[in-house]
């Protein structure tokens, strides 16, 4: 079937993890803007970083016939520093409504600092201001209030809930996300966090509504294949089809779809793949035979050969 | 006589012919809010906002919009644009006047694009006020190898032809060749040719015949008038080859040598000549040839 992650981190990943993914259905992936395993010092890195996801990273998945989308935010972890943080606020509306930019995100908390709170709170205003969806990263420690607390500020600065992807969930939080009425995002890591027999799990307590399944994979030890796999595992354990049909698939449609930039035909009715067309000096075919996907090419008069 | 038309009037006649009137008023009422004094922030999301307003549609324009634009500014060929594209235009023109301003807003646009907003902006490097002042920028443009970026800087726009430099010019016409796009939409590229670009391009067929590769007909466009010896036998070889198109360049570029010895090689091809004379042969169907695979 096909699926669709809508957390990944692919400039973390090889091209190796792209051609799985394709062969393993996945059509669309949203990578988030986040941190790079290490902080970075200055704001020229944050303005590469950013052009990339909406340049070279589109171009690289497309070459494997994946349709690539962001978001554009400033991390909570990054956030931390003030002076820098200030900067990337000037230079983040410059890129929040570029082609395929679906939210504001990943934003919210790591340690629930003041200075996170406060740049969460200037992006969810630059959210509003350009009627943007927000893609939420809660906290990895102590989660359950820091989610709370996520959503709280969310609709004190004036957004809807169903505008609001909430990300990271698990049993201890999917029930208040769901009631409240935002997205519930479900990260799942191969042994930590949420794994996939919970996955399946919270799908059998809980139903499709407003839930979906991504990878969040990263730098880290992660999975790039853990949307396909737990959408194996949910049909193996009997989950009626409907439910991982909206988890893996449409509810990412659903909620995203209403960016306007995240459209099904774009991977529906794609353009072929042609790896051979080149991007800023640096094809990603080194030596092998470029995939090119049959085109209706115009055919020659056969008397002139 | 009335002046003709500036290109951000025209821009804006056609935008306001084929935007629904929603679009039209976003567009026009941005205009207005950058033209009294817009802050950058304002004039950079707007610009990013485009496509969410007002869609990317073709820019639909007839004969005589074309004729228009040209006598707006001579060269200038908007056909094949969409209205995102002219959109953008509108929007940098009206806020910011001219000059060092100007310059440094396009700047931080180019340094923040995606894709669509590097191609508007190269193509409308012809309708920049000081258009001198782009030059090192229109360079990024043609040392990128993203094919459509480059081909907005090459093609149909007379920019490279009216400000690059000699060297830079070269690397334009070589870059072409070299990523596979066509010489014949860039503007001015005959007045442009040179000795020089005639050794480059040589070299370069020679290194591709000796690993056994194919060379790009038009190349052979830049390098008749220049014709040494040694190049009139490169010419002679791509005289015999199986392709027809390569014939055809060669028989061209034989014409353009002003050599005794080009005419007795042409003498062999009689068909091609008269073709040639015929207006069967051109540059022009070299050209759309190379681009049917």
């Amino acid at each position: 079937m096909k699926t669709i992650d809508p957390h990944i981190h692919m400039s973390a990943r090889t091209t190796d993890d792209y051609e799985a993914m394709a062969a393993a259905g996945v059509v669309a992936v949203i990578e988030p803007a986040f941190w790079l395993g290490q902080t970075r010092t200055n704001v020229g890195s944050f303005i590469d970083y950013y052009s990339s996801l909406i340049g070279w990273e589109r171009f690289r998945a497309a070459q494997f016939g994946i349709s690539h989308y962001c978001t554009i935010g400033l991390n909570s972890k990054e956030a931390n520093n003030e002076a820098l943080a200030e900067e990337v606020m000037d230079i983040l509306p410059r890129f929040a409504t570029k082609e395929g930019v679906v939210a504001i995100g990943e934003i919210g908390y790591d340690e629930q600092s003041d200075a996170e709170d406060k740049y969460f709170r200037a992006q969810l205003e630059l959210a509003r201001e350009l009627d943007m969806l927000v893609m939420i990263h809660t906290p990895h420690r102590d989660k359950k209030k820091g989610t709370s607390r996520s959503m709280d500020v969310c609709l004190e600065h004036g957004l809807a809930a169903n505008k609001v992807i909430v990300d990271h969930n698990n049993e201890e939080t999917v029930k208040e996300t769901l009631d409240r009425g935002f997205w519930a995002a479900f990260t799942l890591y191969p042994q930590t966090k949420m794994g996939n027999e919970r996955m399946v799990d919270v799908v059998r307590q809980y139903g499709s509504e407003r839930i979906i399944c991504d990878s969040s994979a990263d730098w880290g030890v992660s999975d790039p294949l853990a949307v396909p796999k737990v959408a194996n595992l949910m049909a193996q354990r009997g989950i009626d089809q409907h439910h991982i049909q909206m988890t893996c698939y449409q509810n990412a449609i659903n909620a995203y779809g209403q960016s306007g930039q995240f459209n099904e035909t774009d991977w529906l009715n794609p353009a072929p793949i042609d790896q051979r067309t080149l991007f800023e000096d640096n094809s990603v075919l080194r030596g092998q035979d470029p995939r090119i996907d049959a085109v209706d090419a115009p055919v020659k008069d056969a008397a002139t050969g | 006589m009335t002046e003709p038309p500036q290109p951000l009037e025209l821009m804006q006649q056609w935008l306001r012919a084929q935007l629904s009137s929603d679009a039209w008023d976003w567009l026009s009422q941005t205009t207005i809010a950058l033209e009294n004094g817009g802050a950058d922030r304002a004039l950079y999301l707007a610009i990013s906002l485009v496509p969410r307003k007002l869609g990317k549609a073709v820019l639909v324009l007839n004969a005589d919009d074309l004729a228009a634009a040209d006598a707006a500014r001579s060269g200038w060929r908007p056909a094949g644009g969409s209205v995102d594209q002219a959109a953008r235009m509108v929007l940098m023109l009206s806020a910011t006047p001219g000059g060092e301003e100007f310059a440094r807003r396009l700047e931080q646009l180019c340094i923040t694009a995606d894709v669509r907003e590097t191609i508007a902006f190269y193509q409308g490097l012809p309708l920049y006020p000081e258009p001198e002042r782009y030059v090192a920028r229109a360079g990024e443009g043609v040392r990128t190898n993203m094919k459509s970026v480059f081909e907005a800087v090459a093609h149909h726009n007379p920019y490279p032809s009216e400000y690059f430099s000699v060297n830079a010019w070269n690397q334009l016409v070589l870059k072409a060749i070299f990523v596979g796009s066509v010489l014949n939409p860039i503007q001015g590229l005959d007045g442009r040719r040179n000795k020089d670009l005639a050794h480059k391009l040589i070299d370069y067929a020679r290194l591709r015949w000796a690993a056994s590769r194919a060379i790009a007909p038009e190349l052979w466009r830049m390098l008749g008038r220049f014709a040494d010896s040694g190049m009139r036998a490169d010419l002679q070889r791509a005289l015999a080859s199986d392709v027809p198109a390569e014939r055809e360049a060669a028989a061209l570029a034989l014409r353009e040598c002003p050599h005794e010895d080009a005419a007795a090689l042409l003498r062999t091809v009689p068909d091609i000549n008269s073709n040639i004379e015929l207006g069967r042969v051109s540059w022009e169907t070299v050209c759309r040839d190379a681009l049917i695979p």
